[in-house]
């Protein structure tokens, strides 16, 4: 079951990076284009989840805990950039 | 361990272990810092004393370890004489001088920072003059000259102090290369570096073709650490310093260094005319010179400076005339300057501490004022000028006497004691100037303050000096004999000749030259008005001192005119030169190799995902070019780049990099979040279009090389040092993970220095942000004005709940690292992203108030563990830094894998968070300074 939703999954997923990217390049504003990053971030995790499955490996779920944990901190330092400038007050 | 085999050493080391201990003291009680290096020193003497004991019994010490057997180097130390006399002064004096800084230092300037220096100086010192073997005593005697930095710029907001202290650095160091040149010379010559070898070997270095460069080498350390001409101007330009830092270092210590090596070097150099030339020569224009300008000075420690370059002189010129007695007067002569140039330099410090000014020609008449150290000021001088009676006057009865010796035949030798009795008439003069201007010669004119008599005990040390100088010069042969004794014997390294300490010789020829020179000097001084008017209008000016000014600018002319020739301040233009020649040479490697581009290897399938990220990451990487003129836009691209060749990590089995890149992208967008506020939002366009095409085409084709260049290492199967850490990773390291025990294991010495950088990284940046104000932009780019919220609720009530969970990932990350992907490096940047996230969230202020240790301590935490990890393999008897491992069963974990690097690691650990927090907090803080409040839309 699961290797026949795999490649599905593994297609859709690519298909919304490359959505992601597209955000990216076209902006058209600077939130738009820090969306599309956080977007990125989500994507990866996803893909080190599907890729440890297909692999049937525990380490990539290691590795996409922590973007989960980590990634979100670009995207506050850059949302506080637009807000406040200051980021550490 | 018996004490009595390690006391040399230790009383060495005891003033630097004192100097951190007196710095951190002085955090809780300024005093204490002065008590603690009192007792130090005490430590310092009482170690010594029974050595000294045995010395005294005309034993000489030597106690050794081997160190560095292939380059000669011994931790070595020597007592015998000549040491233990030097050892006393610096200890003894030492003392004194500690005593007196206490009361001389002001309320503003710091005791912890004055006394760590003090104490550093006074360890070299005792490092200098005790060592055996020859290399280290180098070590000692670099640590003099940079301690001696530290002290004479002691007053670092002064432009005069700095000035002095870098001059003082630059000829003492330049000094010590040409020493450390002739000790080379020197043990290729003997076969050792060790003292009681060469002092054998005097015959075999005389008798050797290199024995004049060894000995022109080993002069110019001596003399530019001794003040001796040309050499002499650093040493009234140090005058700056603190007046106890003068007494010590100009009477006892530092310009005695040079001394010292003279004496230590007189059985091994001296007796040959090259010697004589040289060192008496040398040492007479000094002489002449001092005493000549001393007379001259209207600052009252500028007339002892040059004083001071005057009787160090004498001592050179008595060891330059070669003969066992004038070495002998040449000690004699060392004890009692030291004893009558500190009390002087610490009257004048009391004079300049009590009346605000060192001026000569404004303090007149104190002796109503401060009776008391009017008498010992008078007593102090009158030995400086050999008045019978007082310790000046035995030497230098045997200065005359040797130079009367030593006149011969010729008539250059005739001439000696002419200039020896000239020397003396200055001498006098400049003495007797001291004494009248200062205590007599009508009233002080316009004094800052009202003179009075300093705190007792600040005049104690200079009571205990001039007693010393009293009871020295009418009984010589009950105080300082037996010490002078013992450092004959050390000196000459054998029989000492005889000699006679009495102060009555009868009338002959030494008796007159001192009556000439008391008389002239008088009548000196008795016409100095027209004298003084003479040198201001035609002498002054003509200073060595500008001579090396102008020096030291052409040199800095010239290298920079060399440096601009090749840096013309344009990365582009040396990005270009570095760049292109890479290109010319890759090029030249591809043409020369006739071996097919590609390898045998089969490539790997190509699959949707994979080229769907790769898609991603050329056009993010495209894009950051194509928009790198809108800075945060660009920083928002490169953290999607970033994020894709971390994945790319992943894919190909390196989880490790992809953790770190992870990691490390996301500290790098605060950074750069932080700086990007003060900075501008757009780059301009500044380059021409050539210029464009230039670079463009010259990094597209170095962009295919470097691809070009993978590929085909990539397809060719090839045996790499990689096997090696592979198959020793868990028998050698005790760890799975073959990145992390590569880290803390086997390249363990390359993390130790990298930390080490880290940690200074840190402290670089934490210290360059100290001065600075940036005025932050009241609004972005656009012209909006900022949000009104700091700290949105939202974001702080979730960052504090991850707070937990994220260090709780890196607890985890760390204690798998050994075997399975993480560690230190990585754990470390975790739980710094997550200190720094609550920085961004709740703000500086809340944060600190909750983490409150300070991230200077977590470095030093960090790399003590680190070193301590080291040491104690080492404690073990085994090389620094080897490890250990073994099995333990932990109650949940199971069994798991302990080895001694995780100690190691925990150092990397503590040092990652510390270097990131320190850093970005501190940028954070930045605008903190007289930030102008931003005026907000509607409330004006």
């Amino acid at each position: 079951m699961l290797n026949m939703v795999l490649p599905w999954a593994f297609g859709m997923v690519s298909l919304a990076l490359l959505l992601s990217l597209y955000r990216l390049l076209v902006g058209p504003d600077v939130p738009d284009r820090i969306l599309a990053l956080d977007t990125l971030y989500l994507n990866t995790i996803a893909l080190l989840v599907l890729f440890g499955l297909l692999q049937g490996s525990a380490l990539y779920f290691e590795a996409a805990l922590l973007i989960a944990v980590m990634g979100f901190v670009g995207t506050i330092a850059l949302s506080k950039y637009l807000l406040r400038g200051d980021i550490m007050e | 361990m018996d004490v009595s085999t390690i006391n040399l050493p230790l009383a060495v080391l005891l003033p630097f272990v004192g100097a951190a201990v007196v710095a951190w003291a002085a955090h809780f009680h300024r005093v204490a810092a002065a008590w603690l290096a009192g007792i130090t020193t005490l430590l310092a003497l009482g170690v010594l004393y029974p050595a000294l004991i045995a010395v005294f019994a005309g034993e000489t010490l030597i106690q050794s370890w081997v160190w560095m057997p292939a380059i000669g180097l011994d931790f070595a130390f020597r007592l015998d004489g000549l040491g233990a006399l030097f050892a006393l002064m610096i200890l003894v004096i030492g003392l004194l001088v500690i005593l007196y800084a206490r009361y001389y230092l002001s309320a503003k300037d710091s005791m912890g920072r004055f006394f760590a220096y003090m104490l550093t100086f006074m360890g070299s010192m005792l490092g200098v003059v005790l060592s055996e073997n020859l290399l280290q005593l180098m070590v000692f005697w670099e640590l003099t000259s940079l301690s001696s930095f530290m002290l004479i710029s002691y007053w670092q907001h002064r432009e005069d102090a700095r000035q002095g202290a870098r001059m003082a650095l630059a000829i003492t160091g330049g000094g010590g290369l040409a020493l450390l040149a002739g000790i080379l010379l020197l043990g290729q010559m003997v076969g050792s570096y060790n003292l009681s070898d060469v002092l054998l070997a005097g015959e075999q270095i005389r008798a050797h073709a290199l024995y004049l460069p060894t000995l022109v080498l080993i002069a110019i350390g001596v003399f530019t650490k001794s003040a001796q001409f040309p050499f002499h101007f650093w040493l009234p330009n140090a005058m700056s310093a603190p007046t106890p830092v003068s007494a010590y270092l100009h009477s006892a210590t530092m310009v005695k260094a040079g001394i010292f090596l003279l004496a230590r070097f007189f059985p091994v150099l001296a007796g040959t005319p090259e010697w004589s030339w040289l060192i008496g020569t040398v040492g007479m224009i000094t002489l002449l010179v001092g005493a000549f300008v001393a007379l001259f000075q209207h600052d009252l420690k500028g007339l002892l400076a040059y004083s001071t370059i005057s009787h160090l002189g004498l001592i050179t010129l008595l060891f330059g005339l070669g003969t066992e007695l004038a070495a002998v007067a040449a000690l004699f002569h060392i004890i009692n300057h030291a004893t009558f140039k500190a009390s002087l330099f610490m009257v004048a410090g009391i004079i300049d501490h009590e009346t605000g000014t060192r001026d000569m020609r404004r303090i007149n008449g104190l002796l109503k004022y401060m009776p008391h150290t009017a008498v010992l000021a008078m007593i102090a001088a009158a030995a400086m000028a050999g008045v019978p009676l007082l310790n000046g006057f035995l030497s230098k009865e045997m200065f005359f006497d040797q130079a009367v010796v030593a006149s011969g035949e010729s008539l250059w030798g005739q001439a000696i004691p002419v200039m020896a009795t000239l020397a003396g008439v200055f001498s006098v003069a400049y003495s007797l100037r001291f004494i009248h201007d200062v205590f007599f010669n009508g009233e002080p004119v316009n004094l800052p303050k009202m003179p009075h008599e300093p705190p007792p005990f600040m005049r104690i040390p200079v009571d205990v000096l001039v007693v010393l100088c009293i009871a020295v010069g009418m009984l010589p042969m009950f105080t300082v004999a037996p010490l002078l004794a013992v450092a004959v014997q050390g000196t000459l390294q054998g029989v000492p000749p005889e000699y006679s300490l009495a102060i009555w010789h009868g009338f002959n020829e030494p008796l007159l030259m001192s009556f000439i020179a008391l008389v002239g000097g008088i009548a000196v001084y008795a016409v100095r008005k027209p004298l003084f008017a003479w040198y201001e209008s035609r002498v002054r000016g003509q200073q060595l001192r500008h001579l090396y000014d102008w020096k030291i600018d052409k040199l800095l002319q010239v290298a920079r005119g060399v440096t601009r020739g090749f840096d013309r301040g344009s990365l582009q233009d040396m990005l270009f030169w570095v760049l292109g020649f890479t290109l010319l040479m890759g090029t030249a490697g591809f043409l020369s190799s006739a071996a097919p581009l590609l390898g045998e290897r089969v490539l790997l399938p190509l699959d949707a995902v994979s080229l769907a990220v790769g898609a991603t990451l050329i056009l993010a990487s495209l894009l950051s070019v194509v928009l790198h003129r809108e800075r945060l836009i660009a920083l928002v691209v490169l953290g999607a780049v970033g994020l894709v060749v971390s994945l790319a990590f992943v894919k190909f089995s390196a989880p490790d990099l992809a953790l770190t890149q992870l990691s490390v992208e996301i500290v790098t967008i605060v950074l750069l979040m932080l700086a990007l506020y003060f900075l501008p939002q757009y780059t301009p366009r500044t380059s021409a279009v050539w210029r464009k095409w230039r670079d463009g085409i010259l990094a597209g084709l170095l962009g295919l090389g470097a691809a070009v260049l993978a590929l085909a290492v990539m397809t060719r199967e090839t045996a790499t040092l990689a096997d090696y850490f592979v198959t020793q990773s868990v028998p050698g390291g005790g760890g799975a993970n073959v990145v992390n025990v590569i880290l803390v294991d086997f390249r363990g010495f390359d993390t130790m220095g990298e930390i080490a950088v880290l940690a200074l990284a840190g402290l670089g940046i934490f210290a360059l942000l100290q001065q600075i104000k940036l005025y932050a932009p009241a609004e972005d780019s656009s012209g909006r004005a900022w949000a009104l919220e700091a700290n949105p609720f939202i974001l702080q009530t979730f960052s504090r709940v991850l707070f937990p969970l994220m260090l709780m990932v890196a607890v985890f990350v760390f204690l798998r690292g050994h075997n399975l992907p993480g560690g230190g490096f990585i754990a470390g940047l975790i739980a710094a992203l997550a200190i720094v996230l609550q920085n961004l969230a709740n703000g500086i202020g809340w944060t600190a108030q909750r983490i409150r240790s300070d991230m200077h301590s977590w470095l030093a935490a960090g790399l003590l563990v680190a070193a301590g990890t080291g040491m104690v393999a080492m404690a073990l008897g085994y090389p620094f830094l080897t490890s250990a491992h073994t099995h333990v069963h932990w109650p949940v974990v199971g069994d798991f894998e302990l080895a001694s690097a995780m100690f190691f690691d925990m150092g990397v650990f503590l040092v990652v968070v510390g270097a990131t927090v320190m850093i970005l907090v501190e940028l954070g803080k930045l605008n903190r300074l007289d930030a102008p409040t931003p005026v907000l839309q509607g409330e004006v």
